[in-house]
């Protein structure tokens, strides 16, 4: 597609990057028909395509972003659907990533989004201020039946008191910076992301995953200074503070590297993966050795199910004979497109597994998207249910905390897909599986 | 470069007011008037083309498009309809004057009968939407443009949409049943049903392939089909792009009809292998896939029929798909070609001449010199065995130079079609890109009579104007509106 850069602005080295993405856009439509707004919504500016042209213009133009751009990028889930169906290869995620940022730079919102957006920006990467904000929460959650009203302000309190969950799971000992080792022979190293959110909300995925590898021969490292990946903040157009996250976790695992050595990066959070897989391209234009480290970093990046198909898996249980609905989570097959290791590994494990019809929609998690942007994704949400109970499962699976918190509570019990290898290679069942 | 025709000044004055009319007529969200969100509307398949319209509608029934049809009559207002805006011939280019209006919310799929073979659907329903409703009961929709992941069924009725497919099947116009169309007063008709052939005159055949410009198409009912008992894809590639046409021509000639018979030459092999790793040959300069149908049996003759005759062309290759994913992945590269085009070049034209298949090497050698001749690089990804050729021709559009030259090229090459008794466009119509050369083909007196068809409908030509005719040529006199409607 034709751009209008000046040779200054090109000297801009995001400029530069965001000029060859819309280059390699041929404006062809096909990523529209897999855009879960545009098949909600049917509106053009809410389809990628539309968004790379408002983008382009805004760019181009150079002028501060405006409300009526900012409104359509915000309704991006950056589920990144667009990018599997794009045959020209256009990288929407560095495109969008980009024009965050500089909304972020030039565009002032109005005072409670402005406040909204700090507070998850600064609340959700740290586990302690997120568990406490998460216990404050649930002792108001009654009062969400009392918010009333379709503003904007009324729908997000309402999504974010009815996300809280009524018990907050007490803090687990294992993200606790140190070793685990192997049982056995030590067959592999890895280091374990164990991210912000997912461990207050659901620890019992980090420790699943810690009884898994170290049972099949793998020392587990929790590094020292990591945390937080930086995708929320990231994805918020919060740059710096992004950089900041993925920069202590590039040295915590560049340390850990070229001390005993790592075989891999392992998350369990796929929302996180995609980011971490990333940092080579965020900091392309950083110092050595932070560049270099970066890609190093992203090329070690294994998701859980990846790794485990390459090391090797085999239950150690009989079959269960439950039929588990596989929600593939879009930062998983869109993201770092992943999508036959999840179900083979649970195939091997002895579950039936089925998928829903359009797999490829998002559910609404997105992040901090049903925060922001509640009615899309309740709508997305309840297709996404219908969809998965339609295959008639005794439970589902997916990879990311964002779609377990999403789809729980409907009837459905919700559980990632490592607890259930693990249970089946001699850890616990996950809660509420029907037995 | 197009032109564009002039806009109505009394139309630019009211634009306010015409808003304001629009907005009385849709929810909040279906007028959309700010010059910045109106920006993406500018352009569709066919970038090399753009203009901001005076407003968007998107409705979401057939009596809002009534609706506002018949105020966009009474103000003298340009409509330009517009599906998902995939058009390769600018069909849905704008009007600076006229008001786009959008389809994409009006896809419900309406009734499906499976006794009677057909299903009911708005027009904003994608190709595949329609294919994907009926699928499980292993039906389909047959025609198969290779955009239908996002085109929609009333663009595909507005161009006579074809695909790889319609060599068994036949094109849009073959599997139509009924429409419900609305006319520029917006009065709401119906035409055709659920029966084969509609009474009276074929107002559908002349409908089909309108482009837009008669009325606008707001339900479709289609023929669906029972899928077929199986169905494999072959590969044969070959040593030149001359060599292949002949294969297809010899296949052609020998009565053996195929399923589908596609032809991707080497920058087209190299471009979509990348996208859909199918295990394309990437040594051949050019290459077929071949599809056939039927019990295995069935399919194992014809594929034994075809490679015979393939394999007397001094073939590098004939490869059988052993799988279903197999094929599925060699289709996936093929219709996906023209983005995938994207990843060698920042911009293309995609020509959409058609030509007798015996035809086929010569127009294929020719494509090449003139190509080479102004050092322009031609992908080509067409359906051989409708002898529909699509040479996409690569160009910057940055350079401005280079767009001139590629527009000059793809003029040329389809006056070669014309010339060995092909025409302008398969399946893609004629849009603004072949406006100016309709003349190659037709007679200005030929012309002036389809131009009193277009005035039957739309005395004040307020329908997708600056369409499918060329600028220069006066407005006709209105016709009598036709009394079967």
């Amino acid at each position: 597609m034709q751009t209008n850069f000046t040779t200054d602005q090109l000297q801009d080295p995001d400029t530069a990057s965001s000029n060859a993405v819309l280059r390699t856009c041929v404006h062809c439509g096909f990523c529209t028909a897999t855009c879960p707004t545009f098949v909600l919504l049917g509106d053009e500016l809410d389809s990628p395509r539309g968004r790379i042209y408002l983008i382009k213009d805004m760019l181009e133009t150079g002028r501060p972003a405006t409300e009526e751009v900012v409104r359509h990028v915000d309704r991006c889930l950056t589920c990144l659907s667009c990018m599997t169906t794009c045959p020209s290869g256009v990288n929407y995620m560095h495109l969008v990533d980009h024009a965050r940022t500089y909304i972020a730079e030039t565009y002032r919102r109005p005072l409670a989004e402005r406040w909204l957006r700090t507070i998850l920006g600064l609340v959700l990467p740290r586990p302690h201020l997120f568990r406490l904000a998460l216990k404050g929460a649930g002792l108001t959650r009654p009062i969400g039946k009392l918010v009333r009203g379709d503003t904007m302000l009324a729908n997000r309190l309402r999504a974010m008191l009815s996300l809280a969950p009524a018990k907050v799971p007490p803090a687990s000992p294992v993200e606790t910076p140190r070793v685990y080792p192997a049982e056995g022979p030590r067959k592999a190293r890895v280091a374990l992301m164990t991210g912000c959110a997912q461990q207050v909300l659901m620890p019992r995925i980090n420790e699943a995953t810690i009884r898994l590898l170290t049972r099949l021969g793998v020392e587990v490292v929790v590094a020292k200074g990591a945390g937080c990946c930086g995708a929320l903040n990231h994805h918020n157009g919060q740059h710096d503070s992004a950089m900041a996250l993925a920069g202590a976790n590039i040295d915590a695992w560049s340390r850990e590297s070229a001390g005993e050595g790592l075989d891999a990066v392992v998350i369990n959070a796929s929302g996180c993966g995609t980011t971490v897989k990333d940092y080579g391209f965020m900091f392309r234009n950083e110092p050595e050795p932070r560049r270099s480290r970066a890609e190093q970093i992203s090329g070690l990046t294994l998701d859980i199910t990846q790794f485990l198909t390459r090391f090797g898996y085999a239950p150690s249980r009989p079959p269960p004979g439950l039929t588990v609905a596989y929600h593939s989570a879009c930062s998983l097959q869109h993201g770092q497109r992943v999508t036959a290791e999840p179900k083979a590994l649970l195939a091997a494990a002895g579950f039936r597994v089925v998928e829903p019809k359009e797999p490829h929609l998002c559910c609404g998690s997105a992040g901090t998207y049903n925060l922001l942007q509640p009615v899309i994704a309740g709508q997305l949400k309840e297709r996404k249910l219908e969809n998965l109970k339609a295959t008639g499962p005794d439970l589902i699976s997916a990879g990311n905390i964002g779609c377990i918190t999403q789809l729980s509570g409907a009837g459905l019990p919700v559980v990632h897909t490592v607890e259930l290898l693990d249970w089946m290679a001699g850890g616990p069942p996950p809660p509420g599986i029907p037995g | 470069m197009i032109r564009q025709p002039d806009p109505k000044p009394d139309v630019m004055r009211r634009r306010d007011s015409i808003v304001a009319g629009l907005r009385k007529l849709l929810p909040e969200s279906g007028v959309i008037a700010e010059p910045l969100r109106l920006k993406p509307y500018e352009t569709d398949g066919l970038t090399a083309y753009r203009q901001v319209p005076l407003a968007v509608a998107l409705p979401e029934t057939t009596e809002q498009v009534a609706a506002i049809l018949r105020f966009c009559h009474q103000n003298g207002v340009r409509i330009v309809p517009r599906g998902a805006g995939t058009s390769l011939s600018g069909g849905a280019l704008p009007l600076e004057d006229g008001i786009v209006l959008g389809m994409m919310r009006m896809k419900k799929i309406l009734d499906i009968d499976f006794a009677d073979r057909c299903a009911t659907v708005q027009a904003g329903v994608t190709n595949i939407g329609i294919t994907n409703a009926v699928s499980a009961n292993n039906f389909f929709y047959a025609p198969d443009p290779s955009s239908q992941l996002a085109c929609m069924i009333g663009g595909n009725v507005g161009m006579n949409s074809g695909g790889p497919h319609c060599l068994k099947y036949g094109v849009t116009a073959n599997n139509l049943l009924g429409l419900k169309i609305v006319t520029i007063e917006g009065e709401i008709i119906d035409i055709g049903g659920a029966h084969l052939d509609s009474a009276g005159y074929d107002w559908l055949g002349l409908l089909t392939g309108s482009e837009g410009q008669l009325a606008v198409v707001t339900e479709v009912t289609v023929r669906i089909l029972h899928g077929p008992e199986g169905a494999r894809a072959m590969l044969a590639a070959f040593k030149s792009n001359e060599i292949a046409g002949a294969a297809v021509d010899a296949i052609i000639s020998s009565g053996v009809i195929p399923v589908a018979l596609e032809f991707m030459d080497r920058p087209a092999i190299h471009a979509c292998e990348e996208f859909a790793h199918a295990g394309y040959p990437l040594d051949a300069e050019a290459m077929l896939i071949i599809e056939v149908e039927g019990s295995v049996t069935e399919q194992d003759i014809l594929l034994e029929k075809l490679s015979d005759i393939c394999r007397r062309f001094d073939p590098i290759s004939i490869r059988v798909s052993q799988s279903p994913e197999e094929s599925l992945a060699i289709w996936k590269g093929r219709k996906a070609a023209f983005g995938a085009v994207g990843r060698i070049s920042p911009d293309y034209l995609c020509m959409d001449g058609t030509i007798p298949t015996s035809r086929l090497p010569e127009v294929l050698r020719r494509t090449q010199e003139m190509a080479a001749a102004v050092n322009l690089q031609v992908a080509n990804i067409f359906h051989a065995g409708d002898g529909n050729l699509h040479p996409l021709i690569m160009y910057d559009a940055n350079d401005p130079a280079s767009l001139h030259k590629a527009e000059v090229l793809g003029a040329d090459l389809l006056k070669l079609c014309v010339e060995v008794g092909g025409c302008l466009t398969g399946e893609h119509g004629v849009g603004v890109e072949k406006r100016d050369l309709m003349h190659v083909q037709f007679e200005p007196h030929e012309l002036e009579q389809q131009r009193r068809i277009k005035s039957a409908f739309d005395p004040e030509w307020l329908l997708n104007p600056s369409k499918v005719f060329p600028l220069a040529e006066p407005a006709v006199a209105a016709a009598v509106l036709p009394q079967a409607a």
